[in-house]
């Protein structure tokens, strides 16, 4: 136990569990008056077995904790597809106004107003940006948006009394894109890429048909290229009688230069927690608000944030009036407020010039370290790139190094891996998404690590990537044991015994 | 701009070593006409403009605390410790993605394994995940889960299910073809009778909500054993976490899968979100969950690790066969969570618990007291029912504007069909409830039903 008492960093922590001694306190409340309970037989007459811990304690756990993770605060995360930008700590001090954070969600509409002119503003914001016009803003996350846009896309063809069953997804999809078609009720049908990392329109027009609802494309897609077709392929899935739903990770890439709305989008869902920089926070919270074409407007999930007369906003709960066509509700409440403020403070700064600005800036990055790495990398696709920049493994060819040695590598470096054997179209997947947020500093020191790591793999040191990292908080670790004989809790020393 | 570090001469040298000449050659395969479109939109405020608009919005709501304040629902007012928002503000977990490489993400997957087993040990069940994205759509993922199990169909719903969390699932069940089969209830404010409806064939699960939507309270084991019975899973629904503090956890009355909406420890208010969605479950039920799980190893040097584990559930391994579409969840809410509880720990939950359930039977017998006014329930946690002798929303809407004085929510802003409801009132007490403040709301009852 003396590695509690040391305070470096790269040692292993003890669990809450084994930290914990009855009687302790991190709180002081009040003693309770003692009166009888209405609780009925529902009385709880066990104890739970949680740890009684002192302030002191907790904190130094959770901040010696802190120190095991990296994050962008902490260095370089050029993960793809996961837009790792800095996150502001004004938008943190504003989500904490306690007009904000102290708000009940069942308040009388008249004490909410300010609440619901951020989510207002910040629908007016998206609609702009996506040249949409409507927005649902309650999805929790992007594949949560997912869900509503396909939802509303169902719900449209149910309303023209169509049973369409088909969605087409291309391979280099987000997993997302199926899972949440499935979920829907859809049959996943895939279509091909063509050898430049964009799907093949011929084989998207022969895929269409009366029985398909729906295509899912991701756009820049996930291979970091934009689909130059797009405007064909939106218009031969109309012309089939079909809806284009966007998925709008990569959004990023295109924010205030391109609205996807010119593109022939129908729906699309914007992750707050990427492209408006609201804080990932180790997977979660997210939104995704999606945004929606006329044709697909009439289905937005309730509730509905109406304007009334005197300048009043009201909130439509029921699929009434014009929400009559609504497909239903998504969620309890109405959406993640604490990430509308975010994101709306983040437009506000950059405003309509600087929101540009973060595109142009997102994709000069990209191809900085495109170019630069380039000749001893191995680009899977020719540029330039938009965002992120795929490579493939074949400049590992040889080496005995695989893409995941080579992530384990640059931890070495300090870097956080880019994102690895992600989109599957290609082999050993490297996705580098730098972000406008770094300086060409930073992107020069990847970018020595990264080339320095090539050489060394096609080295003598090769046989030493196998045991990267060797510096960070752990060793890699064993995933096998992990699944093979899953430990998914802490439990009592006693109870192990039995 | 300040969060955009490459200046001017740097672009220039970029698009250089690049070899273009322009930053539009690098957006090349976008179609020209639809580059650079117009966009009605301000310019850019400075960040003492953006706090002075900021301030002024959060200045037109009414803040829970500026108050006497008795709203629930679904969404309770507790008190945080400043610890907690001051450890979920570090960099290193604010700022971190996802665990995917746990060499440098231990910080967060050891917060997660805790998580897990907080959430275990007060539902009273062996296995819980990392974290949904509310109670709601926990609720909904509990559901397809039961009907994956089970290959049935069907889930009984029992009253009262809070009515979000109703119309949510039938929105899903509408996609997903599944059936929603409502059971009878008691009285609102009532717990439910001792053995059930007769279950629906193709039954996949019972849903019962516990505390339920008003509030009552009472005993799961006879849906439990009804449900077995049929050969579906029992699921609870807790809106109100805290409650388990002083209630019997699901698990231990048979639950197979407790959901909950898990804001009331460390999340806040916020206007409904984010939160975060508690899901636990039994053991063997493990690989069919939604959701991240993070598993307990060693690294190669023998060190205890933590990884996400079970993958093979989730959509970036299984694609369209996946458990489940979700991917982000609610990890930093789940930290707060976690870190509450922690300061807590059992002495301090059953403290809480306590206070909470003191706070509202005290706000129930001064309420009771005032002429017009009567209590629904005989079990409450900390919310109960009370009925008015006219419109529940003219009476709070009167005491509100008139008093200060936010006295609950009105059922017929749950229920705007229920005419039968529309003298209701749904009113919530927490430790922050100060005995001034049910002086004030009983006052103002007293003048406003007068």
């Amino acid at each position: 136990m003396s590695d509690t008492q040391s305070g470096a960093p790269d040692r292993a922590e003890p669990l809450l569990f084994e930290l914990g001694s009855p009687g302790r306190s991190g709180i002081d409340l009040p003693a309770p008056a003692g009166c009888a309970t209405r609780l009925g037989s529902a009385e709880r007459s066990t104890g739970i077995g949680l740890p009684d811990l002192d302030e002191a304690t907790v904190v130094r756990h959770y901040t010696r904790l802190s120190r095991l993770n990296h994050g962008i605060d902490t260095a370089f995360y050029p993960l793809g597809s996961c837009t790792m930008k800095h996150n502001p700590r004004l938008h943190e001090k504003l989500a904490r106004l306690p007009g904000f954070a102290d708000v009940h969600p069942l308040q009388p509409i008249s004490t909410v107003q300010g609440a619901l002119t951020v989510i207002d503003e910040l629908a007016r914001w998206l609609r702009t940006l996506t040249g949409l016009p409507a927005v649902a803003m309650w999805p929790a996350a992007g594949a949560h948006g997912e869900l509503c846009g396909l939802m509303a896309i169902r719900a449209a063809h149910e309303a023209k009394g169509e049973a369409r069953h088909r969605i087409l997804v291309p391979d280099s999809a987000h997993g997302t894109n199926p899972a949440t078609a499935a979920f829907c009720g859809f049959e996943v049908e895939k279509v091909q890429e063509g050898t430049d990392g964009r799907v093949d329109t011929a084989s998207l027009e022969a895929a269409l048909g009366p029985d398909v609802a729906a295509i899912m494309l991701t756009n820049p897609n996930t291979c970091g290229v934009f689909e130059s077709d797009i405007q064909a392929m939106a218009e031969a899935t109309h012309a089939a009688g079909a809806y284009f739903y966007c998925d709008g990770a990569n959004f990023n890439a295109l924010v205030g230069k391109v609205k996807p709305g010119d593109l022939g989008v129908d729906a699309m869902h914007i992750n707050l927690h990427k492209t408006f920089s609201t804080p990932h926070g180790g997977g979660g919270p997210g939104a995704g608000p999606t945004v929606l074409s006329a044709a697909l407007a009439p289905f937005a999930p309730l509730p509905w944030v109406l304007p009334e007369d005197g300048g009043q906003l009201r909130l439509l709960e029921q699929a009434t009036g014009p929400a009559g066509a609504s497909f239903g509700r998504l969620r309890a409440f109405h959406g993640q407020m604490g990430t509308f403020v975010r994101a709306l403070a983040y437009c506000l700064s950059y405003g309509r010039e600087g929101i540009r600005q973060v595109a142009e800036d997102a994709v000069l990055n990209a191809n900085y370290l495109r170019s630069a790495l380039a000749d001893t990398l191995s680009p899977a696709y020719p540029g330039p790139c938009m965002h992120e920049c795929l490579f493939d493994d074949s400049f590992l060819d040889g080496t005995g190094v695989t893409t995941l040695d080579f992530a384990k590598a640059l931890i070495e470096h300090g870097f956080h891996p880019p994102t690895v054997y992600f989109p599957l179209v290609v082999s050993g997947a490297l996705l580098v998404e730098p972000t406008e947020t770094e300086s060409r500093t930073t992107l020069d020191s990847f970018i020595e690590a990264a080339l320095d790591l090539a050489a060394r793999a096609h080295g003598s040191e090769a046989g030493n990537f196998a045991d990267a990292p060797g510096n960070a908080p752990r060793r890699r670790a064993d995933e096998t044991r992990a699944a093979r004989s899953p430990v998914l809790r802490w439990k009592p020393p006693a109870a192990e015994r039995g | 701009m300040r969060w955009l570090p490459n200046t001017e001469a740097d672009r220039r040298a970029m698009l250089d070593r690049i070899g273009v000449s322009a930053i539009n050659d690098l957006f090349s395969d976008v179609p020209s006409e639809v580059l650079d479109p117009v966009l009605d939109l301000p310019p850019a405020a400075s960040e003492i403009e953006i706090e002075r608009v900021f301030e002024k919005l959060s200045g037109r709501n009414r803040a829970a605390g500026d108050g006497p304040f008795f709203l629930g629902a679904g969404a309770y007012r507790h008190y945080i410790p400043a610890s907690v928002d001051a450890l979920i503000q570090r960099g290193e977990f604010l700022t971190s993605y996802t665990p995917y490489q746990p060499e440098i993400s231990q910080g967060t997957l050891q917060t997660l394994f805790e998580f897990q087993t907080q959430v275990a040990l007060l539902t009273g069940c062996e296995v819980a995940n990392a974290s949904m994205y509310d109670g709601s759509t926990a609720c909904v993922e509990a559901t397809l889960m039961a009907a994956r199990i089970t290959r049935r169909s069907r889930i009984a719903v029992a009253d009262r299910l809070h009515p979000h969390w109703h119309e949510t699932l039938a929105t899903y069940f509408h996609f997903a073809g599944l059936e929603l089969v409502p059971l009878s209830g008691a009285e609102p404010g009532q717990w439910l009778p001792a053995s059930p409806d007769a279950l629906p064939d193709d039954c996949a699960a019972v849903l019962v909500q516990y505390p339920d939507v008003f509030g009552a309270v009472g005993d799961l084991r006879p849906w439990a054993d009804a449900a077995h019975a049929a050969g579906a899973l029992l699921i609870v629904a807790v809106p109100e976490t805290v409650a388990l503090g002083a209630l019997r956890s699901p698990g231990e009355d048979g639950a197979d899968i407790v959901v909950a909406e898990g804001q009331s420890l460390g999340v806040g208010l916020a206007f409904g979100g984010p939160y975060v969605g508690l899901f636990a479950t039994r053991d063997k039920y493990v690989r069919n969950m939604p959701g991240r799980l993070a598993g307990e190893t060693v690294d190669t040097e023998g060190e205890r690790s933590f990884v996400l584990t079970l993958a093979a559930r989730e959509q970036h391994i299984r694609r369209g066969r996946a458990t489940s579409n979700i991917c982000t969840n609610s990890g930093l809410c789940a930290l707060a969570f976690s870190v509450h509880l922690s300061l807590l720990g059992e002495t301090g939950l059953a403290r809480l618990a306590r206070l909470n359930h003191e706070a509202a039977v005290q706000t129930a017998e001064r309420i009771d007291a005032v002429e017009g006014v009567s209590v629904a329930n005989s079990t409450f946690f900390n919310e109960f029912l009370a009925a008015l002798d006219r419109p529940a929303e003219d009476v709070a809407t009167a005491m509100q504007q008139e008093h200060g004085v936010l006295a609950g929510v009105p059922v017929s802003r749950l229920y705007p069909d229920r005419d039968d409801l529309a003298n209701h009132l749904l009113i919530a007490a927490t430790e922050l409830t100060t005995d001034d403040d049910i002086e004030r709301l009983g006052a103002a009852f007293e003048e406003t039903l007068r």
